[in-house]
């Protein structure tokens, strides 16, 4: 096993027992980004020196014997965490030269713990999109099938996983778009419950939506990477204040007893044959391995999709207000005057999809549509958590497909914006009610392709679904199947 | 007059917290240009907001002064609209669940006194500041300071139960006054820590149906209120009275020529698209925090004027002068703890001690002569030991010097003469210099009375007890 396809807790047994240095790794990350990025485009900066300083760093604090287990390991973030010093563009031309004065609460504390830092990863720009199709800096592409998306917006964090481009990534989930990526491309991937870890430092889509996440090679280091970067920001208002639980300390309990909930929303007729043929091989496991499988419902599943199509929009519209070209990113040459400057450098920054999002954000958001839309929609929000925490008072977690489909092909969904919209169905209603989620390999589709599973716990229920995916990773290895490139 | 004014106030009062209200930068005023600023309050991608408590706090504090109910529970809003000082493009204000609600102001006007309703009052953060003028290097741009950018503001915002400039101008300076005696607000006009806009529409007499309203705004002293709602009344009658219509928009007020200009074409009529904000939550107050509050407000100058006139005694005149000011009517009670005689040491505190400060450019706070000095002072004066005239002086060497009065007037030999053979002594040489004068009051003459009291002061170098002086010429003459 090459040095760049470990996992973070083997890589650690390793730097921990001296086999190699964190430098050594850090070059064979580097060499491994440098031999198939061309490829793959999962990168927009990747950062060889200051990679090199930090994992020297981390050499000297392992030589003091203040090792961590994330000391050394090369880490990717996606571009829309703020890193200062090292350009942080969302996807966007936007922000293409902008490089910011302070680094956010989740990149600090893994700084801190002494990981290093590969570079910023590819991503739809800002966080809208379901393919990475949106990037000012080009599509990535799918390592299993260069022809197919990496699913979105966290496409180059989900594809360095899978083209061992970093040993770990972090990516965010607004609607979908840290499970929908791990999915497609074959990696775990989790979205925490919402609060649950700062956002101060992460670039704003929709600010009630959106949560940071890890997407890894297993379980283990999902497990490993939340505890890391979990916890009560006092930067962040909106970050709860309870205790961190030690995620990898429960990891093996085993399903026995766990009762799991199929929500029959989720099971419907039209689901890809392959997509279902895999989800049927997972219950049926669970239900071999001693968990208990039973049919909830959650009724206000089908108002889910238009739901967050208003309320992500409306505070996109909002968050994005700040682009101006006044204090920082792109400000139009041929602007002549204030209106013009704000009208020519947002047009000439942002791409398509993000102007359909703002103004659709904006419509619902206006004087007289207010009450229909985005009011109406905060009260479908209610309902559809509401659906949730029912559900939660008879079954332990649930489990759903993450994608209608495999990976599709790249410009496969492009002619018709809805299409993709509504292939996070299965996904939106989660952020909608806050809680978490993660994805993880179940199985691949006649093509080859991976296809994933979601387990869907309660808030702040990280560690059983954690442990309930840990058990069937055990179980089925789908996991250790590697793309190859 | 054919036309009733109606005016409404808003009011901005920014507070004088030490940090700014969602992040800690300092509200320094006067500092170089974004030199107090931040990821936050500079509106940087990934950036968020943090609630400074304290603002909350001056919030409750200024709710309770103005007789208002706290909401338990009040919603951060944003406000959303592009200009270059407001780096978010957003201000995040209140909106539908403002802290504050349905308070009210009383104000005398000409005698009668009327009550003003408050409708809420709410937090909100400032922008920052446009610089157009000429900039070495810069020439015709403008530029963007953001160091008041996110400073807390508080928005009180009046009923439109006004109906004349007059009492627009009270509205004010009542408001001006409890903010600056809650400590919340140094009420610096000119520096903008008090803005007021002001809403202003015409109705005919006699009508109960409000006409349009002009928002005046850009009024930055008292004075230029009564101008600028004083020229928007002639303006909007002229117009009313040709049969046309007033326009709702807003307008700038011109110090230079004493007019209000339409703002049309600037800032158009705004959908602010108000929404709560998702980055912060909602500002919980329970009794328990309102109650810690209301035990740390001061006593309020209205109720301070009250127990001046009824419990102490003063004249209204008086107790309105002394209550105005936190600093002057503690230093005048501080006084009267160590010489209980109000209307005294009233007379002395807005005499002297004002005059002094005044000549010295010093406010209260920093007078020379503490309480207790001024108290020994007059106890001076009680015991005889000096004359009110005399005293005077004696207060200014005090001023001057910081040093005790019995000290002054030990040094400076300033003891009364209240001997009643010494005094005799000099009326008689007095009397026997000045035997003209005497011979012509024997005959009439009354007025020279004075005179002789003059000559003895004089000679007895003012140190002569008058009341004694008096008392004993006045035998001498007549005995």
């Amino acid at each position: 096993m090459e040095i760049f396809e470990l996992t973070i807790h083997e890589l650690h047994q390793k730097l921990k027992a001296k086999e190699l240095s964190c430098v050594e790794a850090t070059r064979a990350m580097l060499a491994r980004i440098e031999s198939v990025e061309e490829r793959v485009n999962a990168y927009i900066t990747v950062t060889p020196e200051e990679a090199l300083l930090e994992a020297e760093a981390a050499d000297r604090r392992i030589a003091q014997g203040g090792m961590d287990i994330l000391t050394g390991i090369p880490i990717g973030l996606k571009d829309i965490f703020i890193t200062k010093g090292i350009r942080t563009t969302c996807g966007s031309k936007i922000l293409e030269n902008f490089v910011p004065p302070y680094d956010g609460t989740a990149v600090a504390r893994l700084k801190e713990r002494g990981a290093v830092i590969l570079g910023k990863l590819n991503q739809d720009e800002f966080a809208m999109g379901s393919s990475t199709e949106s990037s000012y800096f080009g599509a990535t592409r799918n390592p299993w099938d260069l022809d197919c998306t990496p699913g979105g917006s966290s496409g180059g964090s989900a594809a360095a996983i899978a083209a061992s481009e970093a040993t770990a990534t972090l990516g965010t989930d607004t609607g979908g778009s840290i499970r929908q990526p791990a999915s497609h491309c074959g990696c775990v991937g989790l979205k925490p419950t919402y609060g649950r870890v700062s956002r101060y430092g992460v670039i704003a889509y929709a600010s009630s939506l959106d949560q940071v996440g890890p997407l890894t090679r297993d379980v283990t280091d999902a497990a490993i990477m939340l505890g890391a970067v979990a916890g009560h920001d006092p930067l962040d208002s909106t970050s709860v204040d309870t205790p961190v639980p030690d995620y990898l300390a429960g990891l093996s309990a085993g399903v026995k007893g766990l009762r799991i909930g199929l929500p029959k929303e989720y099971f419907i007729a039209g689901l890809d044959p392959d997509v279902k043929r895999s989800l049927d091989e997972a219950i049926a496991l669970y239900r071999s391995l001693g968990a208990e499988i039973r049919e909830v419902s959650l009724p206000h599943t089908e108002y889910a999709v238009a739901t967050y199509y208003l309320l992500a929009t409306a505070e996109a519209s909002s968050n994005l207000a700040r682009y101006d070209g006044v204090r920082f990113g792109l400000r139009s040459e041929a602007a002549r005057g204030l209106a013009d400057m704000y009208a020519k450098s947002r047009a000439e920054g942002f791409g398509t999809e993000v102007k359909r999002r703002i103004m659709l954000g904006t419509y619902a958001l206006s004087s007289g549509y207010y009450d229909a839309y985005y009011l109406k929609a905060q009260k479908a929000r209610t309902l559809i958590r509401q659906d949730f925490l029912a559900a939660f008072e008879e079954v332990d977690l649930l489990l759903t497909p993450v994608a209608p489909t495999p990976p599709f092909r790249i410009g496969e969904k492009l002619a018709d914006p809805l299409q993709m919209y509504l292939s996070d169905i299965f996904t939106i209603p989660v952020n909608l009610a806050g809680t978490c989620a993660l994805s993880i390999p179940a199985g691949f589709s006649a093509g080859g392709l991976p296809i994933g599973l979601q387990l869907i716990g309660k808030p702040f229920g990280e560690q059983d679904i954690l442990s309930a995916a840990y058990a069937f990773e055990r179980e089925t290895g789908w996991h250790k199947r590697k793309a190859s490139l | 007059m054919k036309y009733q004014v109606v005016i409404g106030l808003e009011v901005h009062t920014q507070l004088t917290t030490n940090t700014k209200i969602f992040c800690g930068c300092s509200t320094r005023f006067g500092a170089t240009p974004n030199s107090q600023t931040c990821p936050v309050c500079l509106g940087f991608p990934g950036a968020l907001p943090v609630l400074n408590r304290k603002v909350v706090e001056f919030a409750i504090r200024a709710g309770l002064a103005t007789n208002c109910s706290i909401a338990p529970r009040s919603v951060f809003a944003r406000k959303n609209y592009f200009y270059p000082d407001l780096p978010k493009g957003y201000q995040i204000s209140q909106f539908d669940l403002p802290i504050c609600l349905d308070g009210h102001l009383d104000i005398e006007v000409e005698g009668e006194r009327k009550r003003i309703g408050i409708t809420r009052i709410h937090m909100e953060e400032d922008a920052g500041k446009l610089v157009h003028a000429d900039l070495p290097g810069v020439g015709d741009d403008s530029c963007v300071d953001l160091n008041r950018a996110c400073t807390p503001l508080l928005e009180v915002v009046s009923e439109p139960d006004m109906r004349s400039p007059d009492e627009a101008i009270a509205y004010l300076k009542k408001l001006h006054q409890i903010v600056v005696y809650l400590g919340i607000c140094d009420g610096n006009l000119e520096e903008g820590s008090f803005r007021c806009d002001a809403n202003v529409s015409l109705m005919p007499v006699g009508s109960t149906t409000f006409g349009t309203r002009a928002e005046l705004k850009n009024i930055n002293s008292f004075k230029f209120i009564k101008q600028a709602i004083e020229y928007e009344m002639e303006r909007q009658a002229e117009i009313l009275d040709e049969g046309g219509r007033i326009i709702q928009e807003t307008r700038l007020f011109d110090p230079g020529t004493g007019t209000t200009r339409s703002m049309r074409g600037k800032e158009e009529a705004h959908d602010y698209r108000y929404f709560p904000d998702p980055d912060l939550v909602p500002v919980i107050v329970d009794a328990a925090w309102i109650e810690e509050v209301r035990a740390t407000l001061p006593e309020l100058p209205e109720a301070k004027r009250t127990r001046f006139a009824a419990e102490l005694g003063l004249p209204e005149y008086d107790a309105e002068v002394l209550a105005a000011s936190q600093e002057l009517a503690h230093y005048f009670e501080a006084t009267v703890a160590l010489f209980p005689q109000p209307k005294t040491v009233s007379n002395w505190v807005m005499g002297e001690v004002t005059r002094a400060l005044n000549e010295d450019g010093k406010g209260i706070a920093d007078s020379p002569v503490p309480p207790a000095l001024l108290a020994d002072l007059l106890k001076l004066i009680e015991a005889g030991t000096i004359s009110v005239k005399i005293a005077k002086t004696v207060f200014d060497e005090m001023y001057r010097t910081g040093k005790e009065p019995a000290a002054i007037v030990a040094e400076k030999g300033l003891v009364q003469v209240s001997d009643t053979g010494a005094i005799v002594a000099i009326i008689d040489e007095v009397l026997q210099k000045e035997a003209g004068q005497l011979a012509e009051y024997r005959s009439g003459k009354e007025k020279l009375f004075g005179f002789f009291v003059g000559q003895v002061m004089r000679i007895s170098k003012g140190k002569a007890n008058p009341a004694l002086v008096n008392e004993l010429l006045l035998k001498k003459l007549n005995g």
